[in-house]
């Protein structure tokens, strides 16, 4: 009894610690050592958006020469892990070959445009339905308490001519395609959020490619017509003394009185020159999404403004650069999104007060021709010069 | 009114006459960025 004891002890103890020493390997943290693994400061401070030194995590991507042999005992393992690998791409070190030509090929993972992707998921959104909700819900209010703005005096029944036959074809060919490309905008930038949860995948791969066909072949017609009312109207928008006079009465919106105006008031050439300098931003920024990684607009820019001082003006650091090729696109979608989202609330407000919100705009592109009253009350001095020199152009109804 | 159609008409034209243009020229970003060839990046010259 005591040897079968005896044996029986010997072995537990072999048993024992045979098991302790397999249970040493895994408790051998690798954490200190080994440069590829995230640090906890590291994980805290890409969290918080902080900048990481990534430079020993970037070079360890593994060593071909580390591979074991062909013959070796389990067969060549290569001299890098899939973690190697999938960090060589992250770090641009992998040798890819591809057939792309695109400078962004080069990049297959792009994690510093994590935060564009964010930005574009959350606060990209909020900006959208805040501007363009606070816009409609302003006007809604501007409605209930002024009221539609009527023509205060006895309406002669005669009317001059306010925009010739072209002048409306430039404009209506910029309205209607800006706000075709306003839904379709909506539609790529809320689609995710509302439509797939509404319509389903399916129904929205549909909307979305249709939606973006549209968007990039009719954009075209915006740039001509942005031309076109650019060429026919800026000399009619050019700042003078009228539109101080103008703006400090706040155009007679709420007292009532109207203060002289030439064709165009302070009001309608600020709403001009949005279009222009805002359309063009959209226009130039669209054209670099529609050709990507042709036009380096941010990457320019930010050096230029660098180069300046501009951002240690307001006390923050040097703006990125040189760009990654994505991180040029990402700039130009958020900018192209973002000036769109300020000119379609500004055009929300043109569109309120060509229609419901004043009485007799409406016919000033509808038919080309005012009521002379009208033109008296909103456009004085235009309307002395129409009817003191261009009498035969007016006509009895 | 007459103006506004025709606005209609020419935003018809000018969208599809863009694409049409465009798709004929072969700038279409399949058509400008790949290659028959498979060839490594650095290589991008050949």
């Amino acid at each position: 009894m005591h040897r079968i004891f005896a044996v029986f002890m010997v072995c537990l103890t072999c048993v024992t610690s045979v098991s302790a020493q397999v249970s040493d390997a895994p408790g051998q943290s690798t954490v200190e050592t080994n440069p590829a693994v995230s640090t906890l400061e590291d994980i805290m401070r890409r969290q918080e958006g902080l900048a990481v030194d990534e430079g020993d995590r970037a070079a360890s991507v593994g060593d071909p020469a580390n591979a074991q042999p062909a013959d070796g005992q389990l067969g060549t393992l290569g001299g890098a892990s899939d973690a190697d690998l999938w960090r060589a791409f992250r770090f641009n070190e992998a040798d890819i070959t591809t057939q792309a030509r695109v400078p962004a090929a080069t990049t297959l993972i792009q994690d510093g445009g994590m935060w564009w992707l964010k930005f574009r998921a959350g606060p990209m959104l909020q900006i959208g339905v805040y501007l363009l909700g606070g816009t409609l819900l302003a006007l809604m209010l501007f409605y209930l308490i002024r009221g539609r703005i009527r023509i205060h005096g006895e309406k002669t029944g005669r009317t001059i001519v306010r925009f010739t036959s072209f002048e409306r074809f430039g404009h209506w060919l910029l309205a209607t395609s800006f706000i075709v490309l306003g839904f379709t905008g909506l539609i790529s930038l809320f689609g995710r959020k509302v439509l797939i949860p509404a319509f389903g995948h399916e129904t929205f791969s549909f909307i979305a490619v249709s939606s973006k066909w549209v968007h990039n072949n009719i954009s075209w017609a915006f740039m001509v017509a942005l031309i076109i009312i650019f060429v026919f109207w800026v000399v009619h928008n050019i700042p003078d003394r009228t539109d101080l006079r103008w703006l400090a009465k706040a155009g007679g919106l709420f007292g009532g009185e109207h203060p002289p105006a030439k064709k165009f008031n302070a009001g309608q050439k600020l709403i001009f020159w949005a279009v222009i300098i805002l359309g063009g931003s959209i226009s130039v920024s669209g054209l670099s999404l529609l050709f990507p990684f042709e036009f380096n607009l941010f990457g320019h820019t930010f050096s230029l403004l660098n180069d300046w001082g501009v951002p240690g003006w307001f006390g923050a650091a040097d703006l990125p650069h040189p760009l990654e090729p994505q991180e040029e696109m990402q700039y130009a979608q958020l900018w192209h999104a973002l000036i769109s989202l300020v000119l379609t609330a500004i055009i929300i407000a043109h569109i309120y007060l060509g229609s419901v919100g004043m009485e007799g705009a409406f016919d000033a592109m509808g038919k080309g021709e005012v009521e002379e009253q009208w033109a008296r009350e909103h456009h004085s001095i235009w309307a002395e010069e129409m009817t003191g020199t261009q009498t035969s152009s007016k006509k009895e109804v | 009114m007459k103006a506004f159609l025709l606005a209609l008409v020419a935003l018809l034209v000018i969208t599809i006459g863009a694409n049409q243009i465009l798709l004929g020229i072969g700038f279409s970003i399949e058509e400008t960025t790949v290659s028959s060839k498979n060839v490594r990046l650095p290589d991008q010259n050949e």
